[in-house]
């Protein structure tokens, strides 16, 4: 015990299976977990969508709404979940001082305007011209804002007063690991007192799709479980709309205004591991061992995206001994990019809290009986960097 | 010598710098335009301007790069300047030994791109034929320019940084907050070294349009190299620009110890974010009045103790006047007579990068002897009582600098340096 631990006293999360830690903690343990699908919309694409929102329960202000797109709603909404969660919300003295690190990528575009530059550009030559002419007629000026990565970060400042500070990462499942990595190691130096860290992903859009299969990540072939994924079939991931936030003080700043922690952050680990051969998979087992120590049973609470061979690579890290016990929930949410991480977090912080672990996500995941007193997290980009935190009781 | 602060942390030493601007590659370009109050700000040739407000920016103009989008000149700034500060550092060229922050645009996938995609589509109206056709393409290239982590990437492959690289955006304020969180790390002891670049290549027309529709860019397009004339009264918006600037941060005792030349010592930094509105600052200034105290006191200075400033300074009608309430709060009656210019009348303002870039400048400020005056001071803003170094650069013993930058979105980033450790 450290006054400079840090514990985790909030969690706002959303997915696809509900609202909040209460309906996850309720979906992911109940008899047999089901995902929540869409086949259609984006077919030959499966989305794990958004479950319905009334957005003015976390941002009052129709104004305030207006000035953003789906995804920084949702970044902004579960940041509410999880300052309400830590007792902090109308505390305008604890949120002025409170610190913030936000993993984003992009917002959405405009569809409309960008099909019909598309469309017309089948009948013209002078392309470029032509951006002009439309850009500047049809854009909202707003939709400028409601795009910029920064501008989550922005508008939770806006809503919920959070002002301390505000730091934006960006780079996919990367920035959710650095977010979190960060925000811990500031607490735990002292240069932090308390902090809201997190992420949102929107995936019901083209350009978020596209994002993917500019690189053929998707799988196209509809849903099937996380382990269970055939490259017949695409890529391997099918993504999710969602985003998890967390407050994360430091010990003696949560003791001193009475909260009870859900768990405390261990410690976190980062890479930026060679992704050919086996050196990922090498990197993953190293990573386990350093952050795990010895062989006790493990829970480990799995952000594994789905792409094939990252996949492959994490499982047979996480089985390399024999000790850790995986549970994927892209199988239930959907990959939801740079939230994918914080979600992780999320999620351990939930067995932990309740000492239970969760059934198997997937047919293929073995039984866990024991009463979890730490789980390990982790995050391992389909693309690029990997990271695991080990989250512990508080 | 003492190599920790006045809170007992490690002081943080400055051993390398690079920078890329619209007036030139590398320091001694930029300094010798910036000094002899050269502008870099010029008519757009990049892309057609019909249609278009504003018709000039400080493009990065003289890179292969330059054409090809705003990846890859993101990337080729960074690179050019990480070069430059890393050689300077005399640090291995490929096994830099410490992590990497990066400060950088938001990436999207660019507009030839996605219409040669559609082009090659099944043409069907719909984003299904877009999203079809790069599935069909199949080119790794367009993959990694639409991944956000891909530039970062890049950079800690060839440079050999340490660890999972941070790739950040906190708007205008980015590259300033990219040096502060290699500060962070260093106090923490995490690292000995941390290379911190901000760099932007992504004047696009359709970013050119987006700024123009919240009416931030100046339309004084007639004499481009006049058009950013910050503190002046018939300012009318900034200039958008591109650039790069890096800096090799070390633990002054590290950098002692392995016998670096040390070219300034960061001191403090500071942040406060606004909650007023996305655009606006609030209009009593207290977030940007709250982010130069932080910087202050983390430095543990008083504001007596600061001889220049660094403006952020953008040419806007907004910026310079809360810029000015700002600082008259925190100063008071002594505002008057500190010296305080905007590197951005010369080489406009170069978004993601400028926090790094203006940082690199004030470091050399201090080590030359020389502040960079605030060109097109012609017609000054009644309202705005600064000495401003007017026009012409000056001779000036300078041993310490405040460099403000305050971000679209509210993010405010303040960092004090010094020439010595003190």
């Amino acid at each position: 015990m450290n006054p400079k631990d840090v514990v985790i006293t909030g969690i706002g999360v959303v997915s696809s299976l509900g609202l909040g830690v209460d309906a996850h903690w309720q979906a992911l343990t109940g008899a047999a977990p089901k995902p929540v699908l869409d086949g259609e919309r984006f077919a030959p694409y499966t989305v794990h969508p958004l479950p319905e929102i009334d957005w003015s329960t976390q941002i009052p202000k129709r104004g305030d709404q207006r000035q953003m797109e789906t995804w920084q709603r949702l970044g902004t909404y579960t940041a509410g979940l999880a300052l309400d969660d830590a007792g902090m919300k109308d505390d305008e003295a604890l949120c002025a001082s409170m610190d913030m690190v936000v993993a984003a990528g992009g917002g959405e575009r405009d569809v409309n305007v960008d099909q019909d530059i598309l469309d017309t550009s089948l009948t013209r030559n002078d392309h470029d011209v032509l951006l002009n002419e439309k850009l500047t007629t049809e854009l909202r000026p707003t939709l400028f804002l409601a795009q910029l990565s920064n501008l989550l970060a922005g508008n939770i400042s806006i809503v919920h007063k959070v002002t301390g500070s505000s730091r934006t990462f960006m780079g996919e499942e990367g920035a959710g690991v650095s977010a979190i990595e960060t925000a811990a190691a500031r607490i735990r130096s002292g240069q932090s007192s308390h902090l809201l860290v997190g992420a949102a992903f929107q995936t019901e859009h083209p350009d978020m799709l596209l994002a993917y299969e500019l690189g053929r990540h998707l799988q196209r072939g509809g849903w099937s479980p996380l382990w269970q994924r055939s490259p017949e079939e695409g890529g391997g991931v099918i993504t999710g709309s969602g985003a998890a936030f967390l407050v994360l003080e430091s010990r003696e700043h949560a003791q001193k205004r009475g909260r009870t922690a859900y768990a405390a952050v261990g410690p976190v680990a980062s890479g930026r591991a060679r992704r050919g051969g086996d050196g990922l998979q090498d990197a993953l087992e190293e990573m386990v061992g350093r952050l795990l120590g010895g062989d006790a049973p493990m829970l480990a609470i799995s952000g594994a995206s789905g792409a094939h061979a990252v996949t492959k690579a994490e499982k047979a890290a996480l089985d390399a001994r024999g000790h850790v016990t995986a549970r994927g929930f892209s199988s239930l949410t959907g990959h939801m990019k740079e939230a994918q991480f914080p979600f992780a977090v999320a999620l351990a912080a939930l067995a932990v809290h309740h000492g239970k672990a969760y059934p198997a996500f997937a047919e293929s995941e073995r039984p866990f009986e024991a009463a979890p007193s730490a789980a390990l997290a982790t995050a391992v980009g389909y693309n690029c960097f990997e990271g695991m935190g080990l989250v512990v009781k508080a | 010598m003492k190599t920790t602060d006045s809170f007992g942390r490690p002081l943080v030493a400055v051993t390398g710098m690079g920078v890329v601007t619209s007036l030139g590659r590398g320091k001694d370009e930029n300094w010798t335009a910036l000094t002899s109050g050269r502008s870099g700000i010029h008519p757009i040739t990049r892309f057609p301007t019909s249609h278009l407000a504003t018709t000039i920016a400080g493009t990065v103009d003289f890179l292969p790069e330059s054409r090809r989008g705003a990846s890859p000149l993101t990337y080729a700034l960074a690179d050019l300047a990480a070069e430059e500060a890393v050689g300077e550092a005399g640090l291995p060229a490929a096994d830099f030994g410490g992590p990497l922050f990066l400060a950088a645009p938001p990436v999207e996938i660019d507009w030839h791109h996605r219409l040669r995609l559609y082009a090659q589509s099944q043409r069907a109206g719909d984003w299904r034929s877009l999203i079809e056709a790069a599935r069909e393409a199949n080119e790794a290239e367009l993959f990694d320019e639409s991944q956000f982590a891909t530039i970062a990437d890049r950079i800690a492959e060839k440079y050999g940084t340490r660890g999972l690289p941070i790739t950040l955006s906190t708007a205008c304020a980015s590259g300033a907050t990219a040096i502060q969180l290699g500060i962070e790390a260093i106090r923490r002891g995490e690292c000995d070294r941390a290379l911190a670049i901000g760099s932007d290549g992504s004047a696009t027309a359709e970013a050119l349009i987006r700024f123009s529709l919240l009416s931030a860019l100046t339309t004084q397009n007639e004499v481009p190299e006049k058009a950013s004339k910050p503190f002046s009264k018939d300012r009318s918006g900034f200039v958008l620009a591109e650039g790069s600037g890096a800096m090799v941060l070390e633990s002054l005792e590290g950098a002692i110890a392995r016998g670096a030349e040390i070219l300034g010592i960061m001191r403090g930094c500071g942040e406060k974010a606004d909650d007023f509105h996305r655009t606006r600052s609030k209009p009593d200034g207290s977030p940007a009045i709250a982010a130069v105290r932080a910087a202050l006191s983390d430095a543990g200075m008083s504001e007596d103790e600061i001889e220049y400033i660094n403006a952020h300074g953008t040419s806007t009608p907004e910026n310079d006047k809360m810029e000015h309430l700002s600082l008259s709060t925190v100063f008071g009656v002594r505002m008057p007579t500190v010296p305080i210019s905007s590197n951005k009348s010369m080489i406009g303002h170069t978004l993601s990068a400028a926090g790094a870039v203006e940082a690199v400048f004030s470091i050399m400020t201090m080590r030359e002897g020389v502040i960079p005056p605030t060109i097109n001071y012609e017609n000054p803003d009644p309202a705005i009582e600064l000495d401003v170094v007017p026009n012409v650069k000056r001779d000036a013993d300078v041993a310490t600098v405040l460099s403000n930058s305050f971000g679209f979105g509210g993010q405010n980033t303040c960092l004090v340096m010094a020439r010595e450790a003190g």
